[in-house]
């Protein structure tokens, strides 16, 4: 019995891990939020966090004999048997399925090229976008410098492949756009979302935040723009509290 | 016996050490190292994309590293832009890095880490690598571990840690030689050593020693800094 729930937990990591994340809903930002109680401790590259047969290494985390080494610096956290690093700094990584925010750099002839902040460009096909697009008029609808929103849907050597066909996705207007560090976004969209639904409620702004760090923002004033934006900002620089979505209820009493 | 320092330092005694991480907010990872009055920054940016694109390794990210002392940063005033000397301290520093990081995740990208010395009472070039590495960690680069160093000398026919400038021109005796040393932390690997002027073999193993235990010294300063930058924001940062 016990066995199974253990590697029932391990299972949970893994599917965490791989799971993909819906617009806005980060699966990172679920895990962050649920273990809060569980104890996190600081680690840098090449720090042992823990001893012993009975831990496995997660992301971040590799072997050496008994000793389980960080490789990486962040937060180091145990989930089951796995002990995983919680990365705190440092630029976007892209994976499949990621929704994010991106400028176009290029019209080609069968698609846009999008920079998106990471060391490959992006490209979005032609036949990934909502609508049927004649290759002569594509710069009218998405021209250099337009902002999007759109998923990635594929990273392959050469490069990476976006698709803006979903909820959400498609391009951007009006309101504008702020970047954070990319390995905040699960703290600020939190658990299954908590925490952008409350600056959503409280300022009445419609944002969209990407995985790569990138926020946009629309609100009936600029007030209301200002105070989500300074909200958002608060939450990312508070890096390893919990309970983080009950102070910021907290701090929109007190503004 | 004891050396005369003209600060007054043991024999293996390191100048006050300060670190700090997160200086250049535009930066992916940055940091700031000072042993006494040298003072170093790091800015990392990237894994981003590589060009010119025949550097480019489809196995691997590659690290590029620039150093670079500012024009004020001396007594008589440098003059900006690459010269022999910076280009050969900036590969040096490469490979003092290199070995340090995993890049294989990143293939056909660059991770840049640029290195400015604010400040210059010799040992320059390893201030630039202890503020480098911590930069390298806090811009989430995966590594092995930290690297450290610290440059050893010797005058006339005394062993020291940490050469300062006046140490450096030392001209009695057999003169003064510079060491200069970087060790990867908690390994027994050196991943720089250079030397700058006379000393005789069997003192070698000797300065390594101290070289050694100079760098854990180093590398408790640099975790320090680490920690402190998230766990205790707007304390010590390293003091």
């Amino acid at each position: 019995m016990l066995i199974m729930i253990i590697m029932e937990n391990e299972i949970n990591a893994v599917q965490e891990e791989n799971g993909d994340s819906e617009f806005i809903n980060s699966d990172a930002g679920a895990e962050i939020e649920a273990e809060v109680k569980a104890e996190r401790k600081v680690v840098i590259p090449g720090e042992v966090i823990i001893s012993g047969d009975d831990f496995l290494p997660g992301e971040g985390v590799r072997r050496e004999g008994e000793d389980l080494i960080a490789s990486r610096y962040g937060l180091a956290e145990q989930v089951g048997r796995v002990v995983k690093i919680i990365p705190i700094t440092g630029a976007f990584v892209p994976r499949r399925g990621n929704v994010v925010l991106g400028r176009i750099i290029d019209v080609l002839h069968n698609g846009w090229l999008v920079d998106i902040d990471t060391a490959g460009s992006a490209f979005l096909p032609v036949a990934e976008v909502p609508r049927y697009i004649n290759q002569h008029e594509m710069g009218q609808y998405l021209a250099v410098g337009d902002v999007i929103a759109a998923k990635i849907w594929s990273i392959k050597g050469r490069g990476i492949d976006l698709a803006m066909k979903g909820r959400g996705l498609g391009k951007i207007e009006g309101g504008f756009m702020f970047r954070v560090n990319p390995s905040r976004v699960p703290r600020i969209i939190g658990r299954e979302g908590s925490m952008i639904s409350l600056i959503k409620e409280e300022t009445g702004c419609n944002i969209t935040v990407g995985q790569n760090g990138w926020i946009w923002l629309k609100g009936s004033s600029t007030d209301n723009e200002i105070k989500a934006r300074r909200a958002i900002e608060v939450v990312a620089g508070k890096v390893h509290l919990g309970g983080l979505t009950e102070q910021m209820e907290a701090w929109f009493k007190e503004n | 016996m004891t050396v005369k320092r003209h600060d007054g330092r043991k024999a293996d005694e390191i100048r006050p050490m300060t670190a700090k991480v997160g200086v250049v907010p535009n930066a992916d990872g940055s940091a700031m190292f000072s042993f006494g009055k040298t003072v170093a920054i790091a800015a990392v940016y990237g894994p981003r994309h590589l060009h010119p694109q025949f550097m480019q390794n489809p196995s691997t990210g590659i690290l590029r590293v620039n150093y670079d002392l500012l024009s004020f940063s001396v007594a008589e005033r440098k003059k900006p832009g690459p010269s022999r000397r910076s280009k050969e301290i900036s590969k040096v520093t490469e490979w003092a890095l290199a070995p340090a990081v995993n890049l294989e995740e990143f293939p056909n990208t660059v991770v840049d880490v640029e290195i400015y010395i604010l400040q210059a009472d010799a040992s320059t070039r390893v201030a630039g690598i202890n503020a480098a590495a911590m930069a390298l960690a806090h811009a989430g680069i995966p590594m092995k571990t930290l690297v450290s160093a610290v440059a050893a000398g010797k005058l006339d026919k005394e062993l020291i840690v940490d050469v300062d400038k006046e140490e450096e021109d030392f001209r009695e005796g057999e003169g003064a030689t510079d060491f200069p040393a970087a060790k990867l932390s908690g390994r027994d690997e050196f991943s720089l050593l250079q030397l700058d002027g006379k000393i005789q073999p069997e003192l070698v193993p000797k300065a390594l020693e101290m070289i050694s235990s100079a760098c854990e010294k180093v590398y408790e300063v640099q975790k320090k800094a680490l920690k402190d930058f998230i766990e205790n924001p707007e304390g010590g940062n390293g003091k």
